[in-house]
């Protein structure tokens, strides 16, 4: 057995969960970004899901959401299909994934969140607008609704992609690296906001690049390495030995002493 | 149709096939170098601009010696023109928030609406020649004088030779650029060569297959050679011959059937290359999935 | 006979139509970041144009619409498969397909049946928009009644109705192209369909193509899917406004190019595409000129735009 085995959690996986994988692979064009992951997220859960850059992080919130297929294995959200459950699914993509010249304002983008209670081909109308303002209001955004997305700094459009998603008013939540380029009153916001959720009983996954954070903010821990490298309690999992076998033992020591692991 | 594939169908109609042929094997390894900088569509606009620089060229070669129909004059002119095409493309990219495919677009439009504007004022001038002008549009070898066949042949000839000497450093600029310009090549100075050759291209390409379709030839076998080969020589080399074939079946079938526009014929001949390679080729998209993934190391 | 009425008139409203027709689709195309996408659907119907007229010999507005809307689909559909098959970026599958039905179209043209009508390369790229006469109306009073509209030149009475029909799914899918243009994936998690969007749109600017193309050729198709649209995504950051000035553009360019056509008695659409062209770079200019002398604006909170613009599937 190889060592990275044992240090899979292989605790048997639950058929229900807010987002249960089993055995999932992406792969493109015949390269492996993601190898035979299983992963359960306990209800409630903060769950970081970390690894090195490559280590296929987004290609599991990907594939979790059914955006990409799957080469092998199963995901389910919410005990259902990922095509089934996804109106109880927020999302927050990586920012680099839309093109942010486009003609949109802030509140055009956050109402895009309540698109799917419109249906199609119903207009946007002046409740959907106010319920967006509200959302805005809540990632202290409000004074920007009106502004163009381009206009704003990083920081400012990942706390409206956080409020599209708040504005879906899902049970779980999955997020691509929102902390990536973000001011500290913007990551203030964030983690407030991450915290609110929790609170309210939703579980959350968050993409997370910072391993000097990555402990204060998340209870539970996905560390990828293409592979499933460790998941669990953020205490358990975030260990030296994991966080070298993640990163191919690229850390020096002095790194992981600075983390306090 | 034999007589026009062995040559001998008069020795005007052998010089401008010749000449075609060699345009073919030109545009090949252009077309890859064009390919691998993603500008596949930039030789669009620059055979497009061309039409209102040979309306130009024929109106001051009017003016000036008062017979407006030379070849060598109307492809500067043409050449000209597609050079400010190209920089037109390349102003209102850097000066707007357009993107490159609109910028393209627009240049290419309003180019050609600028041409036909002049086609059109040329058409109700009382001098003989300008009937010919929009042969240029999908090209025509048929009827072609002697002296032009020779300016065409020689013209592609030397595009031939030059693509051949300069073909490691046109390697160069085209896979890692800034690589290059640390290794201390002139890569700005290449990148002009590069773009140069792509305007040559185009213009010597205006006779035989004309500016609507001059593309194609550049896209059409460098794309084939792809599905054959990932190494860029053999890519290259492939390309040439790709093209070359198909400019000459296409010059020859419409040397031989009456009424076969030139141009198309060449664009068919190579899609047809195209089509043959698609399924047979061994880099052409496997049809069923590997058995077995290797999983990662 | 007033000339107006007869020979102008019907020539401008089938350019004022055409580019209304044209601006609506392009401009989500040029948003989009598509613009070639319409140079390749206007170069792509002419092979269905040339075969319709070919199966049915006569030049009708009905099957040469329908083979026209087909090549376009077929065109869109073979560029899909060859930039999957060949693995190619989207520019150089689009530069294949459009240039190899284009050259189809133009042999299809030189065959004898083709030759004996008035069907040429010159009319497929820059189109008969002087040939449009309108004798019926003898004075200006003769246009209040509504039947004599019906009487109109072929082109127009095709072009109204599918500016108007664009226009309604326009207003219709508004929220929907908005969403699946800014963020496919989203799209797809709030139960839409990107790619069901997105072929709509390719649809709906095939048919604005096909509509125009036989009235004004397949050059000005493609002036007045991109050239409004580029002017007007100079002038606003809102979706809805971007489209309206679309719309505006085309028909000021349509207006000032059919005008300097008729004094200069040069080719109509060739003049309204140079127009077209001008126009964008006219709007580039001023832009500039205007951001130099602008201070920059201070407002709290307001970072610099820090947003990479990434390269998007489908894009050159």
């Amino acid at each position: 057995m190889s060592p990275q085995i044992h240090l899979v959690n292989r605790a048997p996986i639950p058929a229900q969960g807010p987002l249960v994988a089993h055995g999932l692979s992406v792969v493109y064009n015949g390269k492996p970004a993601l190898w035979n992951v299983d992963f359960a997220a306990p209800a409630g859960a903060l769950v970081g899901v970390i690894g090195p850059n490559g280590a296929g992080k987004s290609s599991f919130i990907k594939a979790a959401l059914g955006l990409v297929p799957w080469a092998s294995g199963w995901a389910t959200l919410l005990g259902e299909a990922p095509g089934k459950s996804r109106a109880r699914v927020g999302y927050v993509p990586q920012r680099a994934s839309v093109d942010w010249d486009f003609p949109a304002s802030a509140l055009d983008v956050v109402a895009m969140g309540l698109y799917r209670k419109l249906g199609w081909f119903r207009p946007v109308n002046r409740r959907t607008k106010e319920a967006a303002r509200a959302c805005l209001e809540r990632v202290g955004m409000a004074d920007f609704a009106d502004r163009p997305i381009g206009q704003l700094s990083g920081g400012q459009q990942q706390r409206v992609f956080l409020a599209r998603a708040l504005a879906q008013d899902a049970d779980l939540y999955l997020m691509d690296e929102p902390f990536a380029g973000v001011d500290a009153a913007s990551e203030q916001v964030l983690i407030s906001a991450l915290l609110g959720l929790q609170a309210a009983g939703k579980t959350v996954l968050v993409v997370h690049h910072d391993l000097q954070t990555a402990p204060d903010y998340f209870d539970h821990a996905l560390i990828l390495a293409t592979r499933a490298v460790a998941s669990g309690p953020m205490a358990e999992v975030f260990t030296a030995e994991t966080l070298q076998e993640a990163y191919g033992g690229r850390l020096a020591p002095s790194q992981l002493a600075a983390l306090a692991v | 149709m034999l007589d026009a594939l062995l040559l001998s169908a008069g020795y005007n109609a052998a010089v401008a096939m010749i000449g075609a042929t060699l345009l073919g094997v030109a545009a090949g390894p252009v077309g890859v170098f064009m390919l691998l900088r993603r500008r596949a569509l930039l030789a669009d606009a620059a055979s497009h601009a061309t039409l209102p620089g040979i309306v130009l060229a024929f109106l001051v070669n009017l003016w000036l010696t008062g017979e407006g129909r030379s070849l060598p004059v109307l492809l500067a002119g043409a050449g000209a023109a597609a050079a400010l095409g190209v920089l037109a493309v390349q102003a209102l990219q850097a000066n707007s928030r357009l993107s490159g495919p609109t910028a393209i677009a627009v240049v290419l439009s309003g180019a050609f609406g600028l041409g036909v504007v002049g086609l059109s004022y040329v058409q109700t001038l009382p001098v003989a020649g300008q009937a010919g002008l929009d042969q240029f549009l999908v090209g025509q070898t048929a009827g072609m004088r002697l002296a032009d066949a020779y300016l065409i042949a020689g013209v592609a000839a030397v595009l031939v030779v030059v693509i051949a000497l300069l073909f490691k450093e046109l390697r160069l600029i085209a896979f890692d650029p800034e690589f290059a310009a640390a290794a201390g090549w002139p890569v700005q100075r290449l990148d002009l060569l590069a773009n140069g050759l792509l305007l040559a291209t185009v213009v010597v390409g205006l006779t035989s297959v004309g500016l609507v379709l001059i593309v194609a030839m550049l896209i059409i076998p460098a794309v084939t050679a792809r599905l054959w080969t990932q190494k860029l020589g053999r890519m290259a080399l492939l390309a040439a011959a790709f093209g070359g074939v198909s400019a000459y079946l296409g010059a020859a079938a419409s040397a031989g059937i009456h009424h076969l526009p030139t141009g198309a014929t060449i664009v068919l001949a190579a899609a047809a290359l195209f089509a043959v390679s698609l399924p047979i080729a061994p880099l052409s998209r496997p049809r069923r999935a590997p058995t077995a993934l290797e999983p990662p190391v | 006979m007033n000339p107006f009425l007869a020979i102008d008139l019907p020539a401008l409203l089938i350019a004022i139509a055409a580019s209304v027709a044209c601006a609506l689709p392009g401009s989500l195309l040029v948003l989009r970041g598509q613009a070639l996408l319409g140079d390749a659907l206007s170069h792509m119907v002419l092979p269905g144009i040339v075969v319709a007229f070919l199966a049915t010999g006569r030049i009708a507005s009905g099957p040469m619409l329908l083979g026209a809307l087909a090549a376009g689909l077929v065109g869109a559909g073979l560029i899909a498969l060859v930039r999957r098959a060949a693995k190619l970026e989207a520019s150089a599958a689009m530069g294949l397909v459009f240039t190899v039905l284009f050259a189809l179209g133009v042999v299809l043209l030189e065959t004898e049946a083709a030759r004996k009508v008035d069907l040429d390369l010159n009319h497929a790229l820059y189109g008969h928009l002087e040939a449009a006469l309108w004798l019926e109306p003898r004075a200006w009073s003769d246009l209040a009644a509504p039947s004599i509209w019906l009487t109109a030149p072929r082109p127009l009475l095709m072009l109204v109705p599918v500016a108007l029909a664009l226009a309604v799914l326009l207003v219709l899918a508004y929220k929907e192209l908005r969403l699946a243009s800014f963020d496919p994936d989203y799209a797809t998690l709030q139960g839409f369909r990107p790619r069901l969007i997105d072929f709509a749109l390719t649809a709906a600017t095939t048919l604005a193509a096909v509509a125009a193309f036989e009235a004004v050729g397949s050059i000005l198709v493609i002036a007045l899917l991109t050239c409004p649209a580029a002017i007007a995504r100079l002038c606003t950051d809102r979706l809805g406004a971007h489209i309206g000035f679309s719309v505006l553009f085309a028909t000021i360019i349509a207006v000032i190019g059919y005008n300097s056509a008729a004094q200069l008695e040069t080719s109509g659409s060739g003049t309204i595409a140079a127009v077209g062209g001008l126009a964008v770079a006219l709007a580039v200019i001023v832009r500039r000129l205007r951001l130099r002398v602008k201070p920059p604006v201070a407002s709290p909170g307001n970072g610099p735009n820090t947003a990479v613009r990434p390269l998007r599937p489908g894009s050159a």
